[in-house]
């Protein structure tokens, strides 16, 4: 399952850095930021609650990247 | 601007206006110190707290660490030292004017690509109770009667129903040629109505519109990522600890090695100095933000000229393009059989066509469409008497009382007429009048009127060599390859046979150079996808194409090819100047520095100065129309 989330990010560098730490979250299987439309297509694991690990995902990203967001 | 951007400008100015100020109030120690921190917290607090969050996060090396970094250690230096907090403070202004003139031009790029591509209508008109009502397309159903009016756009693809109008297609398609539209014509989204009142039925959702799959293509083609991102945003991953741990051995071993090995004085403080000027050079944000912007700008630019590119993995490769394999029909012929010639006519050469029209009324060939086309006029079935079809030989009907035989040479031969064979290729029909010969009209495809030129810019673009395959006959393959001065030509494939072809193809040039292949998209699907970069022609309301291909030309002109070929050529070369340049000039200032020749100030250049430019550089990727 794929999904398209809305983002923020100001950086490049940081739209890459979110992008690994999405990658490396438990239950997804690719995500791909990208930067000039400001767009994080994550693609789930098979079964995966993506309420979950999106969230998930979005403690990675602050990690990397305090000033980011991600839309729901 | 938004918000966050006016208010980093504030922040910018007022920082400006206190440093300078400050350069006039001759406070001393202490009183120093507070004073010039205000400048520097004001411009500097975000960039700390990042900094001080990060290593909380473990995510040490990156560019707020490597700025809190430089600034604090530049502050230490001037405390130590002489007193001079100015450079750390326009150290942190300049970083901050660099990351705010990049969130600009970036945000102000993003918008006028977008604006670029304004191809989405905003409403749709619908009649209720005799008024129209604005509602927005995607509530509007599939079979509904929607109006548009002069000057609005077709928001939804479908079949005119009512009224006439001449529309223009140059969003989609970068041509300026408006197109007459008729009741009964298929109508596709995106189009401008410019002169009449039309009523559309339409035929899909709003989603499913032309409009729709464009749009979601285009914004989704910089998801796809080139090889020179994934290689800049690795390099960076590996760059900034690099070069933070380079800046703390500059730092430390000099002034180690010259107090216990040569016993000399330490001068920490000037070692000190150098590995911070080597942390503001290190920022990698010109390389990673330019590359990203540039494919972005070449795509767009792309997409306002008709060609649109799937991804920017597929516009680097068009850019390496050494081979272009053509189908023929419908790519560089226009795939409609014409009358091209009459010869050795008794009588005239309309009166000719006339006849075999008239006698080929009753057949639903193509060939007797053509020569409906060629006639020009209402067929007057009344005219033709005792039609008779002879499968595989033509038919032999009375027209105007005159026996008329239209067919090959085998019906000729049946009739015991004395025919003349034909010089050129394509089909030949024969006539026959009351058992005489009457001459023959040759009918054949016809080549696009730009194909030769075209070929002949895709040569000049770079592409050492051209081949078309066909499924027509050698010879008349032979023919249109040698009149467009195609270098290798194969006919005779059966639509299986092509995908072989290419492979063969492939496999000869063995990796050197890429290889694309040309197509209308509508049985060519497998050979698309195994080329190394598929290109649909004329896709104006195709799914079939717009989902096979990687690169999609809105209109079937074949100089788009060239056209296509050209921007990725040019995008290209942006992208690797600005790796280039950006490489080039950060590794002579970080050179510099640890000789002890850069300065602050230089740094300032190598890190914002080279971003603004490596932008600016990005950004011309969008001009693409002379191309």
């Amino acid at each position: 399952m794929k999904k398209t989330y809305k983002i923020e990010v100001d950086c490049a560098n940081c739209a890459n850095k979110m992008e690994d730490a999405a990658r490396n979250t438990a239950g997804v299987k690719n995500a791909v930021v990208n930067f000039m439309m400001q767009k994080m297509i994550v693609e789930y694991e098979e079964g995966a609650d993506a309420k979950e690990v999106i969230a998930e995902v979005i403690r990675n990203c602050k990690k990397v990247e305090d000033d980011c967001e991600i839309y729901l | 601007m938004n918000k966050k951007q006016k208010k980093m400008l504030v922040r910018i100015i007022i920082a400006a206006v206190l440093m300078v100020t400050l350069n006039f109030v001759p406070a001393k120690g202490v009183l120093r110190f507070g004073l010039y921190l205000i400048p520097y917290l004001i411009i500097g607090y975000d960039i700390l707290r990042k900094a001080w969050k990060g290593i909380l996060n473990r995510q040490v090396f990156d560019e707020n660490f490597l700025m809190a970094v430089a600034t604090l250690g530049a502050i230490a230096v001037a405390i130590y030292d002489n007193g001079d907090y100015t450079e750390a403070i326009a150290v942190m202004l300049f970083y901050q004017i660099g990351e705010f003139f990049q969130s600009y031009a970036v945000g102000k790029s993003r918008k006028n690509i977008s604006a670029l591509m304004d191809i989405r209508p905003d409403y749709a008109n619908v009649e209720k109770d005799g008024e129209l009502v604005r509602v927005d397309p995607d509530e509007v159903e599939v079979g509904t009667v929607i109006i548009v009016q002069p000057g609005e756009k077709v928001p939804i693809d479908g079949v005119i129903i009512e009224g006439s109008s001449t529309l223009n297609t140059s969003a989609l398609t970068g041509e300026s040629m408006p197109r007459e539209a008729l009741a009964g014509n298929e109508v596709i989204s995106g189009c401008i109505n410019m002169t009449g009142v039309l009523k559309i039925e339409t035929t899909k959702e709003f989603g499913e519109s032309t409009v729709s799959k464009i749009l979601e293509l285009v914004e989704n083609s910089s998801s796809r990522k080139s090889k020179s991102e994934d290689f800049i945003s690795k390099f960076a991953k590996y760059y900034t600890p690099a070069v933070c741990y380079s800046a703390l051995a500059l730092a430390v071993l000099p002034p180690l090695v010259r107090m216990l090995a040569m016993g000399l004085a330490p001068q920490w403080g000037d070692w000190i100095y150098r590995a911070l000027t080597f942390l503001v050079i290190s920022c990698p944000c010109a390389l990673v933000i330019s590359i990203p912007l540039s494919f972005f700008a070449g795509i767009g630019g792309a997409s306002k000229e008709g060609v649109l590119v799937k991804g920017s993995n597929y516009l680097e490769t068009l850019s390496k393009t050494k081979c272009v394999v053509f189908d023929k029909t419908g790519t560089l012929t226009q795939g409609v059989f014409e009358v091209n010639a009459v010869h050795h006519n008794q009588i005239e050469k309309e009166k000719l066509i006339e006849y075999a029209a008239l006698a080929e009324s009753a057949s639903s060939h193509p060939i007797s469409k053509s020569l409906k086309n060629a006639y020009g006029k209402e067929i007057d079935r009344l005219r033709v008497r005792e039609i008779q079809e002879i499968s595989g030989n033509g038919v032999i009907a009375i027209v105007d009382g005159k026996e008329i035989a239209a067919g090959n040479d085998k019906l000729m031969k049946r009739l015991n007429v004395a025919y003349k064979n034909c010089h050129l290729i394509g089909t030949v029909i024969h006539v026959a009048i009351d058992g005489e010969y009457a001459g023959h009209i040759i009918i054949s495809d016809v080549v696009k009127p730009t194909a030769k030129q075209a070929i002949h810019a895709i040569k000049k673009a770079g592409v050492e060599r051209t081949v078309m395959l066909t499924g027509d006959a050698k010879a008349v393959a032979g023919q249109v390859a040698d009149e467009l001065g195609m270098d290798e030509v194969y006919g005779e494939l059966l639509p299986g046979d092509k995908v072989e072809k290419v492979e063969e193809l492939l496999e000869k040039r063995d990796g050197y150079g890429k290889l694309a292949f040309v197509g209308d998209g509508i049985n060519d699907a497998p050979v698309l996808g195994r080329a190394d970069i598929g290109i649909a022609m004329g896709a104006m309301g195709s799914d079939a194409a717009i989902e096979a291909a990687d690169v999609v030309l809105m209109d079937d002109d074949p100089m788009k090819i060239a056209k296509a070929i050209k921007i990725s050529r040019k995008c290209i070369r942006i992208v690797y100047q600005n790796i280039a340049f950006a490489l080039g000039v950060k590794g002579i200032c970080l050179v510099l520095g640890a000789v002890g020749i850069a300065n602050m100030w230089l740094a300032i250049f190598a890190d914002v100065g080279v971003m603004i430019i490596a932008i600016l550089n990005a950004i011309r990727a969008l001009f693409v129309k002379n191309l």
